[in-house]
Parts: structure tokens; sequence; C-alpha cells
């Protein structure tokens, strides 16, 4: 059951104190550079995930978080990221990674500024103490990254097939 | 991830390769090739790809008001200053003045660039290599407290690039004539005691660096900056240099001249034909008297005496800056008052419009021509890493005799050491650095 609408501008709604509580504790975050093609999925999965489920779950569209990304994730317990990844294997894969477990492969995941990337940005949250709980990462794999390049039909295929996978893991977590 | 040292054999006879797969923390993809030839540095070429020149084409057709959120996109480190060098130009050739509580609000915006870019990489870019750690992550472990100082430095320049632009990267508020969007007063208030731990963890992190234990080495340098009659600069000055040269920026390319090199798909540029060098080490050279009194009080406390030579001392000069960025947001923030309305309207007309700011990494030069519609006809873009190259690689000349009789892999990293004092910024999305060494077996 969805929470009712939020009022404008955030103001404190007349009904504040009988409100579900919003599940602070699962995040969404979607990565990438949104002018660089299929590099933009992170972006726009989160984008859809915002409609469907963001009166429920924090979604942040994080473009070219590099670092910050250990900032964005303090304080929640679940996070769901969704990146760009290139591990060779056909355009429109997806890849479903515990970041919580270990370390997850840093060369497919494109770095962002700074030359840090997401697999970089969960090593140094792991190494400082305040990676979350549970972090899955999302990775779709891309045809093409380049500048101004629209966003390649093979992903745009599975975009609907990733949303819909995060919003069923969102509610196993909420169950 | 980080530089690793892999060794190969080449066929040429008493020649071999020393190829390092990735150099880790520098900003862009490329590569470096040294070749030494009996026990002597002949080759050193930096390579590197450079998206500012795909820019230019793209901007070509699309109208004036687009060029801010297009050449925004140029760079997720340094947005602001391509977005001030564009608006500028344009504001030049369309006879607009951007003053007051607007000029101000742009360098407020700017500072948090420069907190947000100098603080990555002075925490976890360059901090490593004087405490001889391979990354920011393995530093991390040992240092979790300074690493957290340094996230929060930088967290402090993303809040007034997300109060002042709409987000903390890519901002997406600043327009020709202004913002689209200015702060209320108590907006600009709010960030204040953010703003002001930060000044403290940058007065503490000027003394932490001046403390790290540096390489003797002072390359004879042409350093190039803006300079403003009072200001330390961003927006505004005129191009001044080491050598006495004094200019307009309208003057910038009879002076400047970029060309071709055949390994490289970005363009070098010289000054009267000769490499120099911009950024924070040079904006400190010939601005210090520009620095408010505490700031000096605090570089002078450090020992390290006026002008610095030492490419290693960037890394001093970048943490000098981000406290005076944010003195000066303090300052400015403290006089604010919202302006009338967000932006000057503008009347298109055709013309030519040249702006140079100083972005974290040095002076960036923009050139445009607009039709009578407002449309882009022509742009030109010379960003300070294309100016860096030359001296970069100079340094790199002078540098490695002296680590010429260390095993490869710690001549390569040493290569990267230097490399890294200039946190060049090569491209913005796909990173890796290469590097070849060939030299006598």
């Amino acid at each position: 059951m969805r929470d009712e609408l939020p009022d404008e501008r955030g103001k404190k709604r007349a009904s504040g104190e009988s409100r579900k509580p919003r599940s602070s504790r699962i995040r969404i975050i979607g990565l990438g550079n949104g002018m660089r093609g299929d590099d933009a999925v992170g972006l726009l999965v989160a984008h859809r995930l915002r409609q469907e489920i963001g009166d429920r779950v924090d979604v942040i569209e994080a473009e070219m978080a590099g670092v910050d990304l250990v900032e964005l994730m303090k304080g929640a317990n679940v996070v769901f990221l969704i990146d760009a990844a290139r591990s060779g294997q056909a355009p429109g894969t997806i890849h479903r990674l515990d970041g919580s477990a270990g370390s997850i492969s840093a060369p497919i995941f494109p770095r962002s500024s700074h030359a840090i990337g997401t697999a970089d940005a969960l090593e140094l949250a792991r190494a400082m103490g305040v990676l979350p709980a549970t972090v899955i990462v999302y990775g779709v794999e891309v045809e093409n990254t380049e500048v101004g390049r629209p966003l390649s039909s093979a992903v745009a295929k599975v975009l609907e097939q990733v949303v819909g996978r995060i919003v069923q893991d969102c509610e196993a977590c909420r169950a | 991830m980080e530089g690793t040292g892999q060794t190969k054999s080449e066929g040429e006879k008493n020649t071999r390769t020393i190829a390092v797969g990735t150099i880790a923390r520098v900003e862009g993809e490329g590569a470096l090739r040294v070749t030494v030839k009996d026990g002597r540095v002949q080759d050193v070429e930096l390579k590197i790809f450079e998206p500012p020149r795909f820019f230019e084409a793209f901007l070509q057709g699309r109208h004036y008001d687009e060029v801010p959120d297009i050449v925004a996109r140029i760079c997720g480190i340094c947005p602001v200053a391509y977005q001030m060098s564009a608006v500028h130009a344009i504001e030049q050739i369309f006879g607009l003045h951007v003053d007051g509580a607007l000029r101000d609000l742009r360098r407020v915006i700017y500072c948090g660039e420069w907190i947000e870019s100098h603080a990555l990489h002075v925490f976890m870019l360059q901090a490593p290599d004087f405490l001889g750690y391979e990354s920011g992550i393995a530093m991390a472990k040992d240092h979790a407290s300074l690493v957290t100082r340094g996230l929060r430095l930088k967290k402090a320049g993303n809040a007034i690039m997300t109060l002042l632009g709409g987000r903390s990267v890519h901002p997406v508020s600043v327009k020709v004539g202004g913002f689209s969007r200015v702060p209320f007063r108590r907006e600009l208030e709010g960030l204040r005691d953010e703003l002001l731990w930060a000044r403290d963890a940058a007065v503490e992190t000027v003394r932490w660096v001046a403390g790290f234990e540096y390489p003797e080495f002072t390359p004879d340098y042409t350093c190039v900056a803006l300079r403003h009659p009072d200001e330390y600069p961003f927006n505004k000055g005129r191009i001044v240099a080491g050598t006495g040269l004094d200019i307009s920026v309208d003057e910038f390319e009879r002076h400047f001249s970029e060309h071709q090199v055949s390994y490289s798909n970005a363009l070098h540029c010289t000054l009267q034909g000769a490499p120099y060098l911009v950024g924070p080490l040079a904006r400190v050279n010939l601005n210090h008297d520009r620095l408010p009194q505490a700031v000096m009080r605090v570089l002078a406390d450090t020992g390290l005496s006026l002008p610095l030579r030492n490419p290693f001392h960037g890394i001093v000069a970048r943490s000098i800056e981000i406290l005076y960025a944010l003195e000066e947001s303090l300052r400015l923030i403290d006089r604010y008052e919202s302006p009338s309305a967000p932006s000057l309207p503008v009347t298109v007309r055709a013309g030519t419009g040249i702006a140079c700011t100083e972005a974290p990494r040095g002076i960036l030069y923009h050139r445009y021509r607009v039709d009578g519609d407002g449309v882009i006809r022509e742009a030109k873009i010379v960003p300070p890493t294309s100016q860096n190259q030359g001296r970069i690689e100079q340094d790199l000349r002078l540098f490695l005799p002296r680590v010429l009789d260390r095993s490869n892999e710690e001549a390569a990293l040493a290569c990267e050491r230097v490399i890294r004092c200039y946190d060049p910024c090569i491209s913005c999305a796909t990173h890796f650095l290469k590097l070849d060494m060939t030299q006598d077996a």
C-alpha cells in the first residue's frame, strides 16, 4: 500500500503523526553519466524507481558520484546501487552482485569522477567502517558510452526488467 | 586500479619496454611513453584523450542558452569553471555586466568547486603518495579520521554547489545573465556553521601537508594565472606570467598557441613557444599578495618561502586555496543581500566573446562566435590540463634521471607521482593512464 502524497514543498502534513514511517533504511542510488549513452542506465532506472516506489524508499540519482557515494550511502541499512557495467558479456546482461559480502570486481564498472568508481567507493566505505549492512549492486552491461549517444536498444530493452527486480527486492526487504 | 608494474620485452635489441598497466589517481584516459637510450632520457610523450575538443564541434549550432548546461558536462569535477568561462564570454557579446550580489554568488559557487576538487585531490589522490600508500582506500584503513576530514571538507564544497547550482555535480542554475534561481539569505546562512568547521579543518590541512617530506626538485617554471586588482582570481582579471607578460584575456591567442603533437589527441599549448604552468602553484606564486592576511599567516607558518618552485608543493598550494575559498565564501555570505532579480535581461546580438576564468587546475579559456539568432557558430576551449601537458613532460624529463637506477616499477611509480602533482584532469569518464618506458637493457 502506498503512503499518501506529500504536501507541496515538503510542508509538514496535518496527518503526519498517523502516517506510516517512510522506510529510511532502504536507499536506491542510480549512478552514471546522463550524457554518455548507456552510461545513463543507472540514472534512468533510479528515475523509474522514483516513480514506482519513491514514496516508500529513498531514491537518489547520483550523476558521477565518485567518492561522494560513501556519503550518499550513510545512514541506510540496505542500499541498491545501479550502474553501467562492462565485462565483455552481451549488452543488456544484468549483473546482481552483493557488495557487502566482499569486493566487487572493479574493472567491470566504469570509473567516475577522479578515477573512483563504484567498486572503489564501496571499498573506501568498507575501509572507513561505514559500509551499510547490505549493499546490492545491479550492473547493466553497456554497448556504448560515447558522449551524446542515445541509449542502445539492448540496454533500453532490459531497463524495465531491472526496475521490476529491484521493486521485488525492496518488497522482500520490507516483508 | 592501482599502478602495477609489468615488464615485457620488446623485439628491438638492447631495449626493453616497461609497461605499467593503469596509473591510479589521475583523472582521465591517457598514456605516457618514455624512451631511454644510453642511459639518457630521449622521448617523454604524454598521450591524452581530451573531450573538450569534441565539445567545440558539439556546441556549433546550439542556442546560446544551452551552452552552460552542455559545457558543464565536459567535466564532472570542474563544471562551474566551464560554465563561468562560457557565460562570461557570451555576456561579453551581449554587452552584459553581471555585478553586485550576482557576481558574488558566482564567486561563491566557484569557491564550492575549488573546495570539492582540491579536497579530493589533497586527501584521496595525492596524500597517499606522501604517506606511503598505494591508494586512498589503503590509506583509509589506517587513517580513517583523516579521510573522514577530507570527505567532510569536500562535502562542504558540495553543499555550496548544491545550494547555488541546484545539484553538486553538473550544476544547472548558472545561466547567461546570472542564475535561474538565487538563494535566500537564510539559505546561505544555513551553510555557515559547516563552512566555519571546514575553515578550521583547512588550516589543519595546510599544517598537515606542509609537514610531508618533499623531494628536492625545483625546476624553473613560467607561471601563468589571472590577476585582478583586488581579488584572488576566479572570474576576472588580466593574464599575467612570471616572464612579465601582462595582457588582457582578449589577447590570449596572440601570445599562446596550440599545436598538435602526433602522439596525443589533445593540443599542446605554449607561451611564445615554451611550456608553462597553470593551476594552484602558479596562482599562489603570482597572487599571494591578494590572499587575506589570515590565509597568508597560515602559509607563512609553514616556513615555506615564496615563490613555491617544487611541483610537489602543489599540494600545499591546493590546501591554501581550500582555506582561501572558505574564507572568501564566508565573507561573501556575510554580506549577501538577495538581488532584485536572479538574472539580467538578455538582448541577443551577433559577435565574438572571449573569457578566461580560473578553474581548479588553472586558466580555462573560451571563445564563442554567436550569430544574430543567438546560435553558436564557433567555439574554442583551451582547458588547463592541455596547457600543463608540456610542463608535465618537462618535469618528467628533469625528474627521470634521478630514478633511472631504480627498478622499472619504482621508476614508473615515481613518474606517476610527478604526474599527480598536477592533478591532471585528462578526461571525464573513462579513466586509465598507461605508462610505457623503453630503455637500454
